[in-house]
């Protein structure tokens, strides 16, 4: 739907942009002088209305990380149904219940809908969802586990939930494999492993498409610490409801990005779905607590996604499949679609204030992922 | 119907009774259709057709202003503005949605960079997106008195002079035989279709830049027909125009020519997409000489009083210089185009009236109407112009 009107067209008539380029041409002097540059003349700037912005000034603290680059207005998160600052911490935990031998069966309830969601101020985007929200329930499990996924097709196409995980064939949520019409059900089980930071999302056809549109959700294993004797403090600390977890501030952050005029280039980039979302809410932070953040890229159409932390450097886990950093003391980490990751860091020998995330594509972060944490003392 | 004679009254009556019944049956129709709305079944859900044209561009202290015209099915709702591929800030007015056919000017604060380009994309709330390009970023002239002067300057170098020019060529020509008539005759069609041609597809390609609910490419066609049309009826009121009447249709032609040109330099230094050089002007200046030589043709058999070269010259040269005030003071390419389209009829009711003057005249001297001074007076006339604006075209 992109238009078709392109460049200002002028033709022989229209004596054109070339001239100045047609190479030692003197300007005709006179039209040239007439025209003034206030775009360019300091002078001419204060002259300007007072109640325009500057444009050629530098933005003050009071504007945020972006100044007037961001766009305009609030998304309405209640008729969302969902609040990407919520979604930082919101855990779907399912339900839990012992089998006969003792372990214990994990139980979690999904429902594929169709739903108009607002991606950006204004912008509604005709979302395929799980749960009706984008991204779907961020999942979390301890290894070991049974896990059960209950999976109901409400929408209006075929859809499925396949797991980054391990597991048999026809849990795999493929074609012939628990991909299911509207209106059926099917449940995926496997056992949870290996623990790390995964990703889930509908395997159905065509791919690119389910994928775009909204149909994914992180999907996080905490280590057993005692399978795991010679890093236990690690794995606690990963572990969720262990006293060593508690003290870390846990963020869970899906990068994707929209296509809203369906030319395979997507118009909005950001961290769970809303555009500018951390920008305009900056994401608070004790400086007392150290961060980890569950990193999963799902950026469709482009090849990398990437984040880059401003005035830190973290440890990186990739894929969180180990108890040790995969790299270690980098501010800048990227990922292939699908590919995902754990983060830690801390800035508790920072001053407090307000510091910057987002990808280094500088393109990504001005069309929408691009984020603030504000470091309080605490 | 307001026959009064006794009698006529029921047959005035019935006649205005004939004329009611369709219009109350297309009455009753249209309520009809409006309340059943019997095109409710096609309704599949489908997000409403959107469509944006972008008339003016504005670069100034201050940013980006764009003025654009909307073209939906239904209202439509610019949600956010991407220049350069960043999202930025951006007020609007009038705000609120866009009725079809309704304007409003989009102002971003965006700090534009002299002589690079830079891009315009709208999304709508719908998620579509109507991309613009600057190709070259310059400010854009304030309309000052300075400005309005230059340009004038400039609308008589390309229009005036040439033409004058051309004129003066009058005593040379004067003392022709028939032979050289026939030559320049020729020649003065040569030059006129080379402009038909040239301004036809002119103002075709601007008409594509409008909004489509102006229907360019009609609008264009038609206006063409209906001037060319209106000057024939006009042009023949008393006969064939021939001499200074067929001079002046000349360069009534010729000034509709110079006032599309006029416009579309005005509107290209509006745009921010033009500088002018001396080569330029110098380049448009001869290759417009010729108009002036195909002016003075038909009168070459006659003696005119001077006044009327000054006449004619500012007929045909005059215009250019208010097409490039307009064109930089109110801007959107359906009058660019309507203009060329109204020219273009200008010029084809001229070479019709030329090319049937020359006829007659062949005729009563007896003369092949396809001698070689005439085929090569058109040949030379057609290459001339080709030539000259090869030098002008970018």
């Amino acid at each position: 739907m992109t238009t078709q009107h392109e460049t200002e067209k002028v033709s022989r008539r229209s004596l054109i942009a070339g001239i100045a380029a047609a190479g030692g041409t003197a300007a005709f002097a006179g039209v040239a002088a007439a025209q003034s540059m206030p775009g360019h003349d300091m002078a001419a700037m204060q002259d300007d209305a007072p109640s325009a912005v500057n444009p050629y000034s530098a933005p003050s603290i009071h504007e945020g990380g972006h100044g007037q680059m961001i766009t305009v207005g609030r998304v309405d998160a209640a008729a969302n149904g969902f609040d990407p600052t919520a979604m930082l911490t919101d855990w779907d935990f399912g339900t839990v219940s012992l089998m006969e031998d003792g372990r214990v069966l994990r139980t979690f309830e999904v429902e594929a809908i169709d739903k108009d969601i607002e991606i950006a101020p204004g912008v509604t985007f005709p979302a395929w969802t799980f749960n009706g929200r984008v991204p779907g329930p961020a999942l979390r499990a301890k290894e070991g586990e049974r896990l059960r996924i209950v999976f109901r097709n409400y929408g209006s196409h075929p859809h499925s939930m396949h797991f980054h995980g391990i597991h048999s064939w026809r849990m795999d949520g493929v074609p012939g494999a628990g991909l299911i019409n509207p209106g059926e059900e099917f449940i995926y089980e496997f056992d949870a492993r290996p623990f790390g930071c995964h990703l889930y999302h509908c395997h159905a056809l065509p791919l690119k498409r389910h994928m775009h549109k909204g149909m994914y959700g992180a999907f996080v294993i905490d280590p057993d610490p005692e399978l795991h004797p010679e890093f236990a403090d690690a794995a606690r600390s990963r572990l969720y409801g262990t006293p060593e977890n508690a003290r870390w501030q846990e963020l869970v952050m899906v990068m994707n990005a929209f296509d809203t005029n369906f030319d395979n280039a997507n118009e909005f980039y950001a961290v769970n779905t809303v555009a500018h979302a951390f920008a305009q809410q900056p994401i608070r932070i004790e400086k007392s607590r150290p961060v980890r953040i569950y990193l999963v890229n799902v950026t469709e159409f482009d090849p990398i996604n990437s984040f880059h932390l401003h005035a830190n450097f973290f440890d990186y886990f990739d894929t969180g499949t180990t108890l040790t950093p995969t790299l270690r003391t980098v501010d800048l980490i990227m990922q292939c679609q699908a590919q995902r990751g754990i983060l830690e860091f801390s800035y508790a020998e920072h001053e407090a204030g307000p510091y910057m995330f987002h990808a280094h594509q500088a393109e990504f972060t001005e069309l929408g992922w691009m984020g603030m944490f504000d470091v309080v003392e605490a | 119907m307001t026959d009064t004679s006794p009698g006529a009254p029921t047959a005035g009556w019935r006649r205005f009774a004939w004329l009611l019944a369709p219009l109350l049956v297309l009455a009753v129709a249209v309520a009809w259709i409006a309340s059943v709305d019997p095109l409710r079944s096609f309704n599949n859900g489908a997000p409403p057709v959107e469509a944006i044209a972008f008339e003016r561009v504005v670069l100034d202290s201050g940013g980006i202003k764009t003025f654009i015209r909307a073209g939906g099915s239904e209202p439509m709702t610019i949600a956010q503005v991407q220049i350069d591929n960043a999202y930025w800030t951006f007020t609007m007015d009038p705000p609120g949605p866009l009725a079809r056919g309704s304007t409003a000017w989009l102002q971003v604060p965006y700090p534009w960079v002299l002589g690079e380009a830079h891009r315009i994309n709208l999304v709508t709330n719908t998620g579509a997106t109507f991309e613009h390009e600057i190709p070259v970023a310059v400010p854009t002239p304030v309309a000052t008195q300075g400005q309005l002067t230059q340009q004038a300057i400039v609308g008589a170098i390309v229009g005036i002079l040439p033409v004058a020019i051309g004129l003066m060529f009058y005593p040379a020509l004067r003392g022709m035989g028939s032979l050289g008539m026939g030559f320049l005759l020729a020649l003065t069609v040569g030059l006129l279709a080379f402009l038909l041609v040239d301004m036809t597809f002119e103002a075709l390609e601007l008409s594509l830049q409008s909004a489509a609910l102006f229907q360019g490419q009609a609008m264009v066609i038609l206006a063409a027909l209906s001037t060319f049309l209106i000057l024939m009826g006009i042009g023949r009121r008393s006969g064939q125009p021939e001499g200074l009447a067929l001079a002046f249709y000349i360069a009534f032609g010729i000034g509709l020519h110079n006032f599309g040109e006029g416009l579309a330099i005005g509107a290209a230094f509006t745009a921010g997409s033009a500088g002018l050089g001396t080569f330029l002007v110098l380049g448009f200046a001869i290759h417009n000489v010729t108009e002036g030589i195909g002016i003075a043709a038909p009168m070459v058999d006659r003696r005119p009083p001077l006044w009327t070269f000054g006449a004619l010259t500012l007929v045909a040269g005059l215009p250019a210089v208010f097409g490039m005030w307009l064109g930089s003071l109110a801007y959107g390419p359906q009058w660019s185009a309507l203009a060329l389209g109204i020219g273009a009829g200008a010029i084809l009711q001229v070479i019709v009236e030329v090319t049937s003057y020359f006829l007659r005249r062949a005729e009563r001297e007896g003369q092949s109407w396809l001698s070689a001074p005439v085929l090569s007076g058109f040949l030379i006339g057609l290459a001339f112009m080709y030539v000259t604006a090869a030098v002008i075209k970018i």
